[in-house]
């Protein structure tokens, strides 16, 4: 009998993590899709009191931002990955390991906080620069310690026969060994934009907001969390519905990533998680 | 008159297509001067990068101490028991901060351990095979959601649910604890505490599905040999085996509570004092620093912040590294069967 009240305590338990789940994935759809108009994806901030205006701003803003941290982190976490799984096997290795899994575990804040004091504090402005700084020093974790499980699950046979075909040691692990690896590179890209695509707090005092549009690196710039939440924190029903329908744009674009990714490799956002 | 052609049958025959294909490879090229500069060029630009990981911590902590440095010369190690957060006098004292930041994080812990081991228990044990990989996809999901969301959904759900529905409840039943008295706005550690909890889930439960994994198989089998029933099984062979790695993913959870921001400035009402009850509003390390940085009155106020972060650093890091020490020392060597 205790077995049977066992079971059924962990099925509950099981529940009632899922239920969160369902509740939050509900409301966002159900509240967002009332403001999903041509206006919200074309135009930016209207003032208060005006009908129409949009986050069109945000989410170019948005783009630019992983744009620039892409810059940095992809090839940052890439060659940090080769380095771990070619030359990596020893002490040095580990030192960059645990060096990685500490900046994974860092609270994004400090993060915005250290890009706050190297880039806007030298520059004596916020600007898109810091935001994609910040968002790319919390890419390279993710991208290289995948990047090396990846490079590890090539066959040793593959490098050897590369080798023992006289090709250079750069050759092969670059042409023969990530290229066989590329379909995992990509999948650990996208899981590292996933999670920076939704981040606010580096953003906070680095590219902070903005009303309208900008194409420069060196100015302030929208993005769609810091704009979702300026909007859900103010006093106006427009706002706080635009707030809903850009969570729900920001969620349905993180959840398609984090989805495909599974569905094609069954690796997951979490290091744990495969 | 003897050729190097070797018979078919003769030990080192190469065939003609064979030796067609090895002579596309010019031989001795490997260890020309050109090769080898430019491995070492790959090599160099490689280890840059690994280096480059280091050096941003560096550089991370490098900054905070710096950036700090203000306040840390006239405060020194008394800001973090001090309880005075005055911006207007310069008066700058951690404790609420830290109480609020414990305190939120504890009752993350206490609400999401019990139903995060559960999750693992059933994804990894109880569940049909071909559920499995739908419910750790959907527990997965929960950790993409991003933490503004989390908290927009914090304030306009479940914020008026528990101070319509709950804060009744639990003052009635609850109320001799002290913990749930005085009025209830709505905006209270307790919303900070539920909300952590749900962000916390799935790592948590993540983790120990990797740690139950790496429980070998045998240890199950001996328990059910010798008669166990399915929970007791559970309980002794695979739990107590696990436990070590189990607390391993509890403190990375902890970890993770501790840093989250978002979500709890949001649903936390953001008054820097202590109070013993769960109702009242409070405010994190995190928080404050999210709500007052670009708002700060003087340098010292901003040294004053920049020092929190450098608290919560320093707490984040020693809390991951006790953490992965835990969870290494059980899965290392035993790579996680691909059950899902």
């Amino acid at each position: 009998m205790v077995n049977a009240l066992a079971v059924g305590a962990v099925s509950l338990a099981t529940l009632v993590v899922l239920t969160p789940l369902v509740m939050i994935l509900g409301t966002v759809i159900i509240h967002g899709m009332a403001g999903v108009n041509w206006s919200f994806f074309t135009q930016i901030p209207k003032p208060v009191g005006e009908a129409g205006g949009g986050m069109a701003n945000a989410i170019v803003g948005s783009a630019m931002i992983l744009l620039v941290a892409s810059a940095i982190g992809i090839p940052l976490g890439v060659g940090a990955g080769i380095f771990l799984a070619e030359y990596g096997r020893n002490f040095y290795g580990n030192i960059v390991r645990f060096t990685s899994d500490v900046l994974n575990g860092i609270p994004s804040i400090v993060i915005g906080i250290t890009a706050y004091a190297l880039v806007v504090l030298k520059q004596g402005h916020f600007s898109l620069l810091a935001g994609g700084i910040a968002l790319g020093i919390m890419m390279v974790p993710t991208v290289c310690r995948t990047t090396e499980e990846v490079l590890l699950m090539v066959p040793q046979s593959i490098r050897e026969a590369a080798l023992g075909l006289g090709i250079p040691q750069w050759r092969t692990t670059l042409s023969v060994v990530v290229r066989t690896a590329t379909a995992g590179i990509v999948t650990s890209i996208m899981l590292a934009f996933a999670r920076v695509a939704g981040e606010t707090a580096p953003l906070l005092f680095t590219s902070l907001n903005n009303s309208f549009w900008n194409w420069k690196l060196s100015e302030q710039t929208a993005s769609m969390p810091m704009q979702i939440f300026v909007y859900s924190i103010s006093a106006y029903d427009d706002w706080i519905q635009k707030a809903w329908t850009g969570a729900m744009v920001l969620i349905a674009m993180i959840i398609f990533t984090v989805i495909l990714v599974r569905f094609v490799t069954n690796r997951g956002m979490l290091k744990g998680a495969r | 008159m003897r050729t190097l052609q070797k018979a078919p049958d003769e030990p080192g025959f190469v065939s003609d297509q064979a030796a067609a294909k090895i002579a596309l490879v010019p031989p001795g090229r490997s260890g020309s001067l050109g090769t080898v500069f430019a491995d070492a060029v790959f090599r160099s630009a490689v280890i840059a990068c690994a280096l480059s990981v280091v050096a941003i911590v560096g550089l991370i902590v490098f900054e905070l101490l710096t950036a700090s440095g203000l306040s840390l010369h006239k405060f020194g190690l008394k800001f973090l028991v001090q309880s005075i957060w005055d911006p207007v006098r310069d008066e700058f004292g951690a404790l609420p901060v830290i109480y609020g930041t414990v305190v939120s994080s504890l009752l993350a812990l206490l609400l999401a351990v019990p139903l995060s081991l559960g999750t693992a228990l059933f994804i990894t044990e109880i569940c049909p095979r071909q559920v499995r990989t739908l419910l750790s996809t959907c527990v997965e999901m929960l950790a993409a959601i991003p933490s503004v969301i989390y908290g927009l959904w914090g304030i306009f759900v479940l914020v008026p649910f528990l101070h319509d529905h709950m804060a009744p409840l639990l003052a009635r039943y609850l109320g001799w604890t002290g913990l749930f008295g005085g009025a209830m706005y709505g905006f209270s550690m307790l919303a900070a505490g539920v909300i952590l909890a749900i962000m916390i889930l799935p790592i948590i439960a993540s983790i120990t599905r990797e740690v139950i994994m790496a429980v070998p198989q045998q240890q199950r089998e001996a328990a059910m040999a010798l008669g166990a029933t399915r929970w007791e099984m559970l309980r002794l062979a695979v739990l107590r085996n696990a436990r070590t790695g189990i607390f391993g993913a509890v403190v990375l959870g902890l970890g993770r509570a501790m840093g989250e921001t978002m979500a709890v400035t949001m649903v936390i009402g953001n008054t820097a004092k202590i109070s013993h009850s769960l109702f009242a509003p409070g405010a994190t390390l995190a928080s404050v620093i999210a709500n007052e940085f670009n708002e700060a009155v003087g340098p010292m106020h901003t040294s004053a912040l920049v020092e929190l972060g450098l608290a919560l650093f320093v707490v984040s890091m020693l809390v991951n590294a006790i953490a992965q020490f835990f969870v290494w020392s059980v899965t290392r060597g035993m790579p996680a069967r691909n059950i899902a």
